[in-house]
């Protein structure tokens, strides 16, 4: 009696286990304040907090990885992890090939940062990340592009004169801005660019953007993703 | 990790240096040394059977065999291994999830390949999504440590198979005349002196090995580079222990790191040359033998 009752037990744990679904959500990790690994090794910031009051609501059981900037599209597609979560600007040419849930941070202005503020950032080297909005706009623009991996290098480019000016998103500059100590300062006026943040998908997950998309919503309508704006952006970041 | 620790941002000096080279990622930091010297100690054995292997096959009578002998050694080092890294370990693990989704999966009508998409049922996902962050990063090692051996066992084919025919004819003549099989002549007198002739191609190849590792980082698995990087960067007030651009010093560790590895590898591979030249027919060999008389 007492086997058979041990049996059921771990039948019915084996199956509530089988029934969560498991959603793997991937993030860049270095991007501050939107992703970073924390000092305990951790995944953290605003998107930390987000990505896991999301798996809350819409009740997915989330685990965290971190990839590569540069091949997290590709390891998406191929099935490496389910959900993008990495300050991921929303753009056609992205929509191409992967799906994007509603904004969960407004479009952002980008903006430029030198070491001076008469810096010239038309005559010299402009860095940004590589397969970014920034990076795209840089180009098209005319001016020179130094491209690198991560968002860290842009800004040391700038630090070490390798590049005169680094153009990335505001929210990003800001800290490294004010923590500065007046090596780095805001070069011209922000530039808009992008159609805000949001989670990427499969093309063939609709299901799960459905849920995702879902509780993103009831985020926004109950105020909850405002007050995590305000926590890790402070006033200057953009409600909704 | 210490007590002491608990709220960084009020420590100053020499425990707030204490305090931020053990905090947790510097762990993670530490360990990832290890992740690399485990991959040298795996990798180098399984690159020196493939050689083997290779170029026994390089050499064999069958004709068919000596083809795949050749053409793996051929094709391997004609590709960048950037390339390999790339691309052969995304089809690897896609081979991987494929066979095993046709044991696992109940419903196969789905393609699995849709455009640009791979789809497997989750049950046939290697590792299960339920796995733990561990069992991810022992996945991908060992997705590293194959990759490493068959880019380097194809080296190692090639120093092997010319270090078998730089071993003088004489020697195995003078087996056969004593009536040694084919078999017994490669075992007992080809193989034995053919490793002092290897040995400065072997050095070479283990070497370039030691600089590879950081390869592994394309293969998110996370090593010593990419720790250096990300510790290194500027750190502002969103983390606990914030400092400005370190990556220098962290860099400096790890030329250090690679020195202490080549330059203990160097004295090593020196005595193993000294003790595998010992009674040969050759400059070294003979250099000892007037040294000893």
């Amino acid at each position: 009696m007492k086997k058979l009752l041990l049996i059921t037990t771990l039948l019915a744990a084996s199956a509530g286990f089988a029934s969560a679904e498991v959603v793997r959500l991937a993030t860049e990790g270095a991007y501050p304040p939107f992703n970073l690994i924390n000092d305990k090794g951790e995944v953290g910031g605003f998107e930390r907090e987000f990505g896991d009051e999301v798996c809350k609501r819409a009740a997915l059981e989330c685990t965290w990885s971190t990839n590569e900037w540069d091949s997290i599209i590709p390891n998406l597609q191929s099935g490496n992890y389910d959900v993008i979560v990495a300050g991921m600007s929303i753009t056609d040419e992205r929509k191409k090939v992967i799906d994007f849930t509603q904004d969960y941070y407004p479009p952002t202005p980008s903006a430029f940062v030198g070491a001076t503020a008469d810096a010239d950032c038309k005559s010299g080297p402009v860095s940004a990340q590589v397969s970014t909005i920034q990076a795209a706009h840089v180009a098209e623009s005319g001016m020179t592009l130094l491209e690198f991996p991560t968002p860290d290098e842009t800004v040391a480019a700038v630090r070490n004169g390798e590049a005169v000016c680094v153009f990335a998103d505001s929210d990003y500059l800001r800290p490294l801005v004010n923590e500065s100590n007046g090596a780095l300062t805001f070069v011209g006026e922000p530039v808009s660019i992008g159609g805000g943040v949001g989670m990427g998908v499969r093309q063939s997950d609709q299901e799960l953007k459905g849920k995702l998309d879902a509780a993103i919503t009831s985020m926004k309508a109950d105020g909850t993703l405002n007050t995590m704006i305000e926590k890790y952006f402070g006033p200057e970041g953009l409600k909704y | 990790m210490f007590a002491i620790c608990a709220d960084p941002k009020t420590l100053e000096g020499l425990t707030w240096l204490g305090c931020y080279l053990t905090s947790g990622k510097h762990l993670d930091f530490y360990m990832s040394f290890v992740t690399v010297l485990a991959l040298l100690a795996v990798t180098a054995p399984a690159a020196m059977l493939l050689g083997f292997g290779g170029a026994m096959a390089s050499r064999a009578r069958l004709a068919p065999l000596r083809w795949i002998g050749k053409g793996y050694s051929a094709m391997v080092r004609g590709v960048p291994d950037i390339v390999y890294f790339m691309f052969f370990v995304i089809a690897l693990d896609q081979g991987i999830e494929y066979v095993r989704s046709r044991f696992v999966c109940d419903d196969l009508s789905a393609p699995v390949f849709q455009g640009m998409e791979f789809h497997v049922c989750n049950a046939a996902k290697v590792p299960l999504a339920t796995a733990s962050p561990f069992t991810f990063q022992a996945y991908g090692f060992f997705l590293a440590v194959v990759t490493f051996a068959i880019v380097f066992g194809a080296f190692v084919t090639h120093v092997l198979s010319g270090a078998m025919q730089a071993v003088p004819r004489a020697q195995l003549e003078t087996a056969e005349a004593y009536g040694m099989s084919q078999r017994q002549v490669f075992r007992r007198i080809l193989v034995p002196q053919m490793w002092v002739y290897a040995l400065p191609g072997l050095t070479n190849l283990w070497m370039v090995l030691i600089k590879a590792t950081p390869l592994l980082f394309l293969l998110s698995v996370k090593d010593i580079v990419y720790y250096a990087r990300e510790l290194g960067g500027t750190k502002t007030s969103a983390y606990a222990y914030s400092h400005p651009d370190w990556r220098l010093y962290y860099f400096l560790g790890l030329l250090v790191f690679y020195l202490l590895m080549t330059k203990v590898s160097e004295i090593v591979l020196t005595r193993v040359s000294l003790r595998l030249s010992k009674g040969q027919a050759t400059a070294a060999g003979e250099a000892q033998r007037r040294g000893l008389a």
